[in-house]
Order: structure tokens, then C-alpha cells, then sequence
């Protein structure tokens, strides 16, 4: 999904410096920038792909864990019992390939508990077994 | 939009003072103070212009009182609309002429409960009443203005109601902890802003020494520095004069304010974090600052910081001071965890807090210390331990440290094991995560009665269709529906 945006995005960049850079510059500057983008482009790709290899989850017994990250490594323990309330979205591109976002909400802040990129079913399955589970454990504040 | 109300044909109330089925009015001269300032406001200024002072001409023109009559004429119409009462488990609060709007705050939910006196209040003797609920804004919960008596009675009626118990419950004796001295109060917002004068002085002298041309506008500055240092430390000592702690089975009291008074109540239960803050101006005479963060979102009262509610539980003290109102508010504990010192290596990562740096844990708290200038220690009991996380950044993990996160309700509200080794980190994570999971149940154990774990999260929200027409994103939601008005945080 994330590849697919850097794709179209690098792709569209080349395009558009190339341009310029050929109108305003000559042939030569217009290879070398493309070059450039390309380059780039095929950079953030790698990094997009890593971050998306290195994005896990777990369902345990009593909480999910989250873990991802390749520069900054993070990862979160979140109980069922604290879960407020559970989001699934998906943006266009998203739902182009039929993916989804899940996102878990508990009362801090800064739980950071996301899990992009899940089959549209899987993120189902996945919300409908977390609200059961929230309910289930539910604690007070 | 205005509806007819039962007991009430056609205007809602404008006639009756009260309905039968228990729905009161609040003081009738409440339209005055809510407006008091604005209309005082206004009146100076058609004084002025009158006289002729400022504006055009002389003479008071029809319209200078247009203002003023409209401003009344809204807060009675708003007072005429409004109206609320005690119903059970819930206080109902109606208002709204064109948008009606009725709130129903679940009295199990509360986390605090303010009683607010302005001076103007104070001289009609009315009071303000503001319940707080996780995650509701600062105006939801507010009763301005009821008289005095009558505001402490339904403060006592709403706590004995929160504590399970029967809602003709007397308020409970309190025993005074402690309070704060106004010389202490004074000093403690002097020494910084002194301290910044000093500095502005110093930089104001070299600055005319170098360019003396520009000695009035740097003259000028200072004054207006001055005024503003002058100016924080006046509101900082008026908004905590007369501060007293006193301890109640209700919860922790807080009595406060010069001009205006705040009388506020915390539930213990509903304390999240307690934090202890020792400036660098005020650590050569041994004093601090500690902070209570109580889950629901905060006014516009409190500038700083967004999404909690933090309240000072004492707004400068001494150690022995601080340590007794410690034991107030985390009553559970019985020993305190030690916070450990992260390796020597951990001085490359961060050069600075360093210092102070350390953390440490037992079976039901965790207490954290960081920075340097501004030394805060943070308690969060592991029982409101909202997730545990780790983050290790690429310096960190050059050096083979880790960060671990102990998080709870709110916004920053967190004791940060900083800076651990790596391993260590690792072990760190899932046993936090067991020992908040096994005090979280030893809570829901002590305290089986209403007010906390029932129905927090009844998740009987129909699973959203994830095939919305949406053009541009879906989403869809699994929502724990806590009540009709307000979700909980």
C-alpha cells in the first residue's frame, strides 16, 4: 500500500523535474534529475518495505502487543481491558487493494497501538475480537 | 427548537419556580454575576463616553445602554431555560432556548467536583458547582450559581451518591493535613520572577552601556518585563492564597483563592499520577511542588497542557510536607519503590538529565525521575497503567539502551523508565505488563461496589458497516457506548 504511494509519488516527481529540468536546462539536467528522483524514489521504497516487514502484532491471552519501527524500534503492550473503543479506517488507496487500519484507543494519550495494512476480513475479524475481548475484560479507570 | 416540558406548558418553566418531579432553578441572581463583568465592562465605557471623556461628544446616547440590556437580557433568558436536578444515579442539567440541550452526567463517573466562588459570587454568597467527568470539557458539568448552602448540600449529596452510599449522607468529618503559608506562597513566586528581573536588569545595563542612544527604549522594555513578571507571580499567589489540604473519606479537600475561592474535592480512587516537581530556583531551600493528574479534560483555567486535569495538591512545600500528602493521595502503598540509576553509559545519551535519572518499580507503583533543571519525580500506580511501551532510538540502541513507557489516562501523563539496558528493558515490558494486569484485579477485588468497574466499556455497539458510502475514507468504529452525553476516558 505504502509502495504503491511511493511509486506514484516518485514516479509522478520524475516526470515533473524532468520536465522542468529540461525545459530550463537542457537534456542533460533533465537525465540527471530524473536519475536523482528515481534514486530516491526506489530509496523511500526500501525504507517503506523494511517498515512495513518490521510491523508486527501479537494476540495474547489478557493484551496485544504492537511492535515496528527499523530507525526508532517501538513497541506497545496494550490490555483488552483498557481499550476504549477500536478504529478501523481505510483511505482510498487502501481501499483499492482492500486493506484497512486498525487502531486501538485506550484512555492515555499515547498508546500507540496501529496496525496498518490488514485484509479488509482480518481487520474485521480482528476489531470484532477486540470489542468481545474489551468487553469481557473491561476494568475501570 | 423549543419544546414543551412536562410540567411546564409551552415555555419551558417560564412561569413555575420549580416543577413537581424535582427539577430546580438555579439562584435567581445568578444572570447577574454570570454577566456581571461584562455588563460593569460596559457600563464604564458608556460612563466615559458619556462624560465625554472619550468618543465623539457628550451626552449618554440611547444606544449606549443597547449593550448592556441585550447582554442581560441573554443571561436571563439563559437562567429562564436552565435547570437540573438529581435523578437517581444522575445529574440532569437542562439548558438552551433555541438548541436545548440535556446532559445527564453519571454521578458513579465523577472524578472531581469543584465548588467556585468568584468575587462577585462571594459577596451574593453563591457558589459555582463544576463536576468534572473523564473526558468531558471544562463547561458540562457547571451550576453557576446556586447559593452557598444549598451548593455544599448537593456536593455532599453527589459524593455520598459516588461512594455508594446513601445520598443523605452528612459530609464526612475531614482532618486538616496541611497548608501553605502566605510568606512561603509569596517567596516561592518571587524567587523566579526575581531571578528573571535580575537577569533582565543585568542584560538591560550592558545593553545601555554598549549603546547608550537606546537607553529609553531598553528602559522601556524592562518596565514592561517587569509588569509582566509582577503580574504572574500576583495571579500565582491570588490563585493559591490560603492554601489548605485537608483529608476526608470523601477524598482529598483543596481549599483555595484570595479574591475568588475554589473549593475542590478529588475521589482518591480517581487520582492517576502524582507527580513531584523541584524547580531549580526553589532546590537550595529543600522546596517542591506536587501535582495530582485526575483523568477529564481540563479548562481554559489551566493553561498548560491539554487532555488531563492537573491539579496542584500543594503548590510549593517542604519534602516532609510533600511525603505526607504522598501518602494521602497513593494510599495503597505500603513501601515505596526505590528508583534504580541506569548504566554510566546511558551519560552519552543524555548528557543533561543524567543527573537525576532513575527509575523503579515494585508490585503496585512505579516512580520515575527526569530532568535536570526542573527535577519531577512521577508515582503511577501500576493499577491505572493504561499500556506499556518501549522505544529505542538509534543512539540507544548503539548503546544498548532502551526507553520504557509505563502510560496513563491522559495526555503526557507517564513515569518513563529512561534510558534502561537493553535487556532489562525487555524483562521490564511484560512484567509491567503482569503486575498492573494482576493490581488491576486486586482493585477491581477491594472495590467491588458501583461506582468503578461496572459497565466501563458495555461494548454493545453494532459493529459499524465497513462498507460506508464514504468518497474519500471509511471508517468505521466499535465504540464502547458509556452514556448518552459523555464518553468515558
Amino acid at each position: 500500500m505504502r509502495c504503491a504511494e511511493v511509486i506514484a509519488g516518485g514516479g509522478a516527481l520524475a516526470v515533473v523535474t524532468g520536465t522542468a529540468a529540461g525545459l530550463a536546462l537542457g537534456r542533460a539536467a533533465a537525465v540527471t534529475a530524473v536519475a536523482v528522483v528515481i534514486a530516491g524514489a526506489l530509496a523511500a521504497l526500501w525504507f517503506a518495505r523494511n517498515r512495513f516487514r518490521s510491523w508486527v502484532y501479537q494476540e495474547r491471552d489478557e493484551d496485544l502487543i504492537v511492535e515496528r519501527g527499523v530507525l526508532i524500534h517501538r513497541l506497545s503492550v496494550v490490555p483488552y481491558g483498557r481499550m476504549q473503543f477500536v478504529d478501523v479506517s481505510a483511505g482510498p488507496i487502501d481501499r483499492a487493494f482492500r486493506l484497512a487500519t486498525v487502531k486501538l484507543h485506550t484512555a492515555a494519550a499515547a498508546s500507540d497501538a496501529r496496525i496498518p495494512g490488514l485484509e479488509r476480513d482480518e481487520a474485521a475479524r480482528l476489531r470484532d475480537r477486540l470489542a468481545a475481548l474489551g468487553e469481557a475484560k473491561a476494568a475501570g479507570l | 427548537m423549543r419544546r414543551a416540558l412536562p410540567g411546564g406548558p409551552g415555555r419551558p418553566g417560564l412561569g413555575a419556580v420549580a416543577a413537581d418531579d424535582g427539577w430546580r432553578r438555579l439562584h435567581p441572581l445568578s444572570p447577574l454575576v454570570r454577566s456581571g463583568r461584562a455588563v460593569l465592562a460596559v457600563l464604564a465605557l458608556a460612563g466615559l463616553s458619556g462624560s465625554g471623556l472619550i468618543g465623539s461628544g457628550a451626552g449618554t446616547r440611547w444606544w449606549d445602554f443597547a449593550l448592556v440590556a441585550l447582554v442581560a437580557g441573554g443571561a436571563a433568558v439563559n437562567w429562564l431555560v436552565t435547570r437540573w436536578k438529581v435523578d437517581g444515579v444522575t445529574l440532569r442539567i437542562e439548558t438552551g432556548l433555541l438548541r436545548r440541550d440535556s446532559r445527564q452526567l453519571p454521578i458513579a463517573r465523577i472524578q472531581a467536583v469543584d465548588l467556585v466562588r468568584p468575587l462577585l459570587a462571594r459577596m451574593l454568597g453563591l457558589a459555582e458547582l463544576r463536576v468534572r467527568l473523564a473526558g468531558s470539557g471544562d463547561a458540562d458539568g457547571r451550576l453557576a450559581y446556586l447559593p452557598e448552602q444549598a451548593a455544599e448540600a448537593l456536593r455532599a449529596r453527589l459524593l455520598a451518591a459516588h461512594h455508594g452510599l446513601d445520598p443523605a449522607t452528612p459530609e464526612p468529618a475531614e482532618s486538616a493535613v496541611t497548608s501553605v503559608p502566605t510568606g512561603r506562597l509569596a517567596g516561592a513566586a518571587l524567587i523566579p520572577a526575581v531571578q528573571l528581573a535580575v537577569v533582565a536588569v543585568v542584560v538591560g545595563g550592558v545593553t545601555a552601556a554598549v549603546a547608550p542612544g537606546g537607553l529609553l527604549g531598553v528602559g522601556a522594555l524592562l518596565i514592561w518585563w517587569l509588569i509582566i513578571c509582577g503580574t504572574i507571580a500576583w495571579r500565582r499567589v491570588s490563585t493559591q492564597y490560603a492554601f489548605t489540604v485537608a483529608a476526608s473519606p470523601d477524598g482529598v479537600r483543596i481549599r483555595r483563592g484570595l479574591l475568588g475561592t475554589v473549593a475542590e474535592t478529588i475521589p482518591v480512587a480517581r487520582i492517576q499520577a502524582v507527580r513531584m516537581i523541584e524547580p531549580l530556583s526553589w532546590r537550595p531551600l529543600h522546596w517542591c511542588r506536587l501535582e495530582v493528574d485526575v483523568a477529564g479534560r481540563l479548562g481554559h483555567d489551566r493553561p498548560e497542557g491539554t487532555g488531563e486535569v492537573r491539579k496542584a495538591l500543594l503548590p510549593v512545600g517542604s519534602q516532609d510536607e510533600a511525603a505526607r500528602l504522598l501518602g494521602i493521595a497513593l494510599p495503597a502503598v505500603r513501601d515505596w519503590p526505590v528508583p534504580r540509576r541506569p548504566p554510566r553509559r546511558a551519560v552519552w545519551k543524555a548528557p543533561l538529565s543524567y543527573h537525576f535519572l532513575a527509575a523503579g518499580h515494585d508490585d503496585t507503583l512505579a516512580v520515575a525521575v527526569t530532568g535536570r533543571v526542573r527535577r519531577e519525580t512521577t508515582w503511577v500506580p501500576l493499577a491505572k497503567a493504561q499500556s506499556v511501551r518501549l522505544a529505542q532510538g538509534p543512539l540507544q540502541r548503539r548503546l544498548g539502551l532502551a526507553t520504557v513507557h509505563l502510560d496513563a489516562a491522559g495526555k503526557r501523563v507517564r513515569a518513563e523508565f529512561r534510558d534502561r539496558p537493553q535487556d532489562e528493558a525487555r524483562a521490564l515490558v511484560g512484567e509491567l505488563a503482569a503486575l498492573s494486569r494482576s493490581a488491576r484485579r486486586r482493585a477491581a477485588l477491594a472495590a467491588p461496589g458501583p461506582p468503578d468497574a461496572a459497565g466501563e466499556a458495555d461494548g454493545r455497539g453494532a459493529a459499524g458497516e465497513a462498507d460506508g458510502p464514504g468518497a474519500a475514507g471509511q471508517a468505521a468504529s466499535v465504540a464502547s457506548p458509556v452514556n448518552a452525553s459523555h464518553s468515558e476516558a
